[in-house]
């Protein structure tokens, strides 16, 4: 096969979901950080989130499944941990894609700025920690419904 | 950095990745056991935090050592004394309480240490406390909050958190202790002296205490013995035969 473009590659990248938020890619999430071919071998770099994330391994084998499905035969992955992964590396694409699925987004203030569900601002927060080391849970006082908000670090 | 001598950048990194698995594996014994949901979430995600440090500072320890060994092989298959880890995180859990105290008691240290270790002259060194700099401050900010909010409570979790502290306080001191380990750290430039540490240390427990109207200790005597492997507590060794169990019946066993 001839060899796909970097540019193709970040493409295929970016269809792969992630496996805990799937309403985002791998690209949304900002933990590709690299693409590049070294001779016929295309590395691949990709930073955790958190250290002890479960699904660091499952999203290592996603990328190699789907990259595989394209026809790519020699593969690298290479781990990177600085500089360390940041919300602020979250697409555009992928924070309005979080709420609309009833996540809110990460903020520099350090909290939700409304609600996802009913976009209330009058918020309050349960626990610094949620179903998944990026998410901590807040409340909505207006409308009374919990949601999750992904943790800006 | 090549004159660096390997055996005592080992011990120091055993050392920081002995005190997060230990205390990982406690943390983790309270899944399903808090008192509220929240906090059981809180705490399984700030032990499974400190299982992912471990897997960088033993994974690097297992390059340095060079043995052909990795991150599983130094956690499951070494015996107690081989372990470095500083006492404090090898104590029972006891109540929510000291199970909370004992974290900030930690926490404020490992956020100080790691703040430090991101300037390292070892890149690998750098790269995981910049790494775990990040998860440490969202942890010592959630343990200060609660020791402050059970500290300031009801009279009941007042009395609690006293007497965790004055359990717990005597061990402090040894994660300031210096040997020849840490000086050949210091002259690498790749960690400070952890007894450089101490005022900084003192002055954030001695804020949230204050907040949190406990009162510190005097007395400068510490139990010591675990960063060196010269003598753990005897909870040591009950740790390592539930959290090793599965590696030394079935060796080698994946999944």
């Amino acid at each position: 096969m001839t060899r796909p473009g970097v540019k193709q590659v970040w493409e295929w990248l970016d269809a792969v979901p992630d496996p805990e938020i799937p309403v985002i890619s791998l690209v949304d999430l900002g933990i590709i950080r690299g693409v590049e071919w070294q001779g016929d071998t295309l590395t691949v770099t990709v930073t955790p989130t958190y250290s002890g994330c479960p699904a660091t391994s499952v999203i290592n084998l996603d990328i190699e499944t789907a990259l595989r499905a394209h026809g790519i035969e020699k593969l690298e992955l290479k781990r990177q941990l600085s500089p360390a992964w940041t919300t602020d590396w979250l697409s555009g694409k992928g924070r309005a894609a979080l709420e609309e699925y009833g996540i809110a987004p990460p903020t520099p203030a350090g909290g939700p700025t409304r609600c996802p569900q009913c976009k209330g601002s009058n918020l309050e927060k349960l626990s610094q920690f949620g179903s998944t080391p990026c998410k901590a849970q807040w409340r909505c006082r207006d409308c009374l419904e919990p949601f999750e908000y992904f943790k800006c670090i | 950095m090549a004159d660096v001598d390997q055996k005592a950048l080992l011990q120091f990194l055993l050392r920081l990745g002995d005190n997060t698995l230990v205390l990982g594996h406690r943390v983790s014994e309270w899944c399903g056991h808090s008192p509220v949901l929240e906090e059981d979430i809180a705490l399984a995600n700030t032990a499974l935090d400190l299982i992912g440090q471990t897997q960088l500072w033993l994974g690097l320890a297992a390059e340095v050592e060079g043995k052909g060994g990795d991150a599983d092989s130094l956690a499951f298959l070494r015996d107690a004394w081989d372990f470095r880890c500083v006492l404090l995180v090898e104590l029972p859990n006891g109540d929510f309480g000291q199970t909370l105290m004992r974290q900030f008691l930690f926490d404020a240290w490992q956020s100080i240490m790691l703040g430090r270790l991101i300037k390292s002259s070892d890149a690998r060194v750098a790269a995981i406390a910049e790494k775990a700099s990040k998860e440490v401050a969202y942890h010592v900010e959630r343990s200060a909050g609660t020791v402050v909010g059970l500290g300031d409570g009801t009279p009941e979790s007042h009395d609690r958190m006293q007497a965790a502290l004055d359990y717990l306080y005597p061990y402090v001191g040894e994660m300031f202790l210096s040997d020849d380990t840490d000086a050949a750290m210091v002259a690498a430039g790749i960690a400070p002296d952890p007894a450089s540490l101490r005022d900084e240390y003192d002055a954030l427990v001695s804020r949230v205490m204050d907040e949190a109207t406990l009162a510190v200790p005097e007395g400068a005597y510490t139990h010591k013995g675990g960063r060196t492997g010269y003598m753990h507590t005897e909870h040591l060794g009950h740790i390592l035969t539930s959290m090793q169990w599965l590696q030394r019946a079935y060796p080698g066993a994946e999944w």
